[in-house]
């Protein structure tokens, strides 16, 4: 009953996800200036693009806010993750509402408080505040993903470790790292894409002479979209959709079950 | 497992491996300093004023909100609430026949389930910008349903509240379709089968059993969706052309361009109030459906 209605509704909301990716990719290779106006093949604004330092100084900025994300959230949000199951219901229960609300706060609301909070602190804006907010929700992410694994896992081992007279981080390292690695690669990972991709948060915290590769494209899009900016936009896709898509290989490949799969929409 | 994801808390055995508590530490510290402070700057902010041209006074009073409650604002407030309705009830009514059949129908569940999250882990920016390319007149797609007299020439949907709700439903999406993915891939179909050679018509077997054991998932995606959608507010920038104002753009008008941020600060403090009440009840529910699911 139904069943084709509902396989042809599946369909068409797989062309209603994929359309504006897809419009991006192409008109990123219209020669054309105008976006619209089909004018042939090219590659061309993608060369203009990196050719373009304001475009590439963002890019620079984006990559190491990135990358300084996952580490920093990774460490974070792995330690709370091991921490986490064991606490006191005390202690448990308030931590895990929190994660769950650096999450799904509206992030206007989080971006003004940081901006607030760094001016009354004193705190320059710039990288070193983008970086500081953004790993408030990453090492959520990071905690998520790492628990989903963590809680799954066996005690047996590690309790045979400390037995041996291992302490906590000794086991870490030799026990549970190994088991637990593509938990945190595939979490640092999402960290990184989550900070790349992010605009609110680091639009009201940048301050006047930050620019992240969002940032950059907001600004353009006040003139209309242009043609370098989608190449552009296919670049950052490039680059954010292959670390999702390795996040959740490593994860599931590690697995050879499921927990990844629910971890990862763990958001 | 599942669950897990979704709900905090769970049982400590089985908790996997024994931890100390202090590794908690550096996290919570961070999160208390960066995330729990800055709210409280903006709670007190809310009840200071602004004083000359930049500075701020802690007049700790209720002026701000007492200016909140003008009809302009009540207007505000309500079109927001109006986004969250629409963009939950709508996100729902999609993403539900296309969860049950990924959960039920589908084959290559993984692969059809990463087709669903990737769109959502990219660029919220780039996605959203993307339909002002689809909803622009000149869009090649337009112009053919347009000579086939499909729509009218005049048909305009580029920064009206139309293009705001479909970005809404196009990007929350995702957050509704995985949880209750993951409620119904757990539901053993036997169940619906068995209530269907009982005699049940399909509708009633629906709404006896799926239902029921899908409604934790309703209630997850219901609150991934409703509870960031009363804070949007590139949406409505990007492709209403910030001309529908919600409560998202408002608080960031006082920021950027009004510069009253004590006044700003209690918009958001009202977005915190609305989402910490709508998260209690949907808590109450969830407990209570647990209770009763045994």
């Amino acid at each position: 009953m139904g069943k084709r209605l509902l396989k042809a509704h599946a369909l068409a909301v797989y062309v209603f996800l994929y359309a504006p990716i897809a419009v991006i990719v192409v008109y990123a290779f219209n020669s054309g200036r105008q976006v619209l106006n089909w004018d042939g093949f090219s590659t061309k604004w993608f060369g203009e693009a990196l050719r373009d330092n304001t475009i590439t100084d963002a890019f620079r900025n984006s990559l190491l806010i990135g990358a300084g994300n996952a580490l920093v959230a990774c460490v974070l949000g792995t330690m709370l993750a091991l921490a986490l199951p064991r606490l006191p219901r005390l202690l448990r229960l308030p931590l895990d509402a929190l994660v769950m609300m650096t999450l799904v706060t509206p992030e206007i609301v989080f971006g003004i408080a940081a901006l607030v909070f760094f001016v009354e602190t004193g705190i320059p804006l710039g990288l070193k505040t983008i970086l500081i907010a953004h790993v408030v929700f990453n090492a959520s992410v990071v905690a998520l993903v790492v628990r989903a694994r963590f809680t799954g896992m066996g005690e047996e081992l590690e309790e045979a470790s400390y037995d041996l007279g291992a302490g906590p981080i000794a086991t870490f390292r030799q026990v549970t790292l190994p088991r637990l690695a593509p938990a945190v690669l595939a979490g640092g990972l999402l960290a990184f894409t989550f900070s790349f991709d992010d605009f609110i948060t680091s639009f009201f915290v940048s301050g006047a002479g930050t620019t992240t590769l969002p940032l950059r494209i907001f600004s353009a899009l006040r003139f209309g979209i242009s043609p370098v900016i989608n190449a552009t936009a296919v670049m950052i896709l490039a680059l954010t959709l292959g670390s999702v898509v390795l996040a959740y290989v490593v994860l599931r490949r590690s697995s050879g079950g499921r927990e990844g799969v629910s971890a990862v929409p763990g958001l | 497992m599942r669950r897990r994801a979704w709900r905090a808390g769970g049982r400590r055995r089985g908790g996997g491996p024994r931890y100390p508590g202090w590794l908690a530490l550096p996290a919570a510290g961070w999160y208390a300093a960066f995330f729990l402070v800055p709210l409280g700057f903006v709670v007190a902010y809310s009840f200071a004023a602004l004083e000359g041209y930049a500075g701020i006074a802690f007049a700790w009073n209720l002026d701000n909100y007492r200016s909140l409650w003008d009809p302009l604002y009540g207007g505000v407030f309500k079109r927001t609430l109006g986004l969250s309705l629409f963009g939950t009830a709508a996100t729902l009514l999609v993403g539900f026949p296309f969860a049950y059949w990924l959960a039920r129908y589908a084959q290559r569940k993984t692969l059809l389930l990463l087709l669903v999250v990737v769109p959502f882990w990219t660029s919220f920016l780039i996605r959203t910008y993307a339909w002002l390319i689809i909803l622009d007149p000149e869009f090649p797609l337009f112009r053919a349903l347009h000579s086939v007299g499909v729509v009218g020439a005049d048909l305009n949907l580029l920064y009206t509240p139309k293009a705001i709700y479909i970005g809404v439903v196009y990007n929350y999406l995702p957050l509704m379709v995985l949880p209750l993915y993951a409620a119904l891939e757990r539901l053993d179909w036997s169940l619906v089968e068995a209530a269907q050679d009982l005699g049940d018509p399909p509708w009633r077997a629906f709404r006896r059993i799926t239902l029921p054991l899908a409604l934790p998932g309703v209630v997850a995606g219901s609150l991934l969706v409703f509870i960031p959608l009363t804070g949007e507010y590139l949406i409505p920038v990007i492709l209403g052309g910030d001309k529908t104002v919600f409560a998202g753009n408002l608080i960031a008008q006082q920021f950027l361009e009004a510069h009253d941020w004590p006044f700003g600060s209690a918009i958001a403090v009202v977005v915190i109030a609305a989402m910490t009440v709508v998260l209690v009840a949907f808590s109450r529910i969830a407990a209570r459906q647990e209770t009763q699911g045994g």
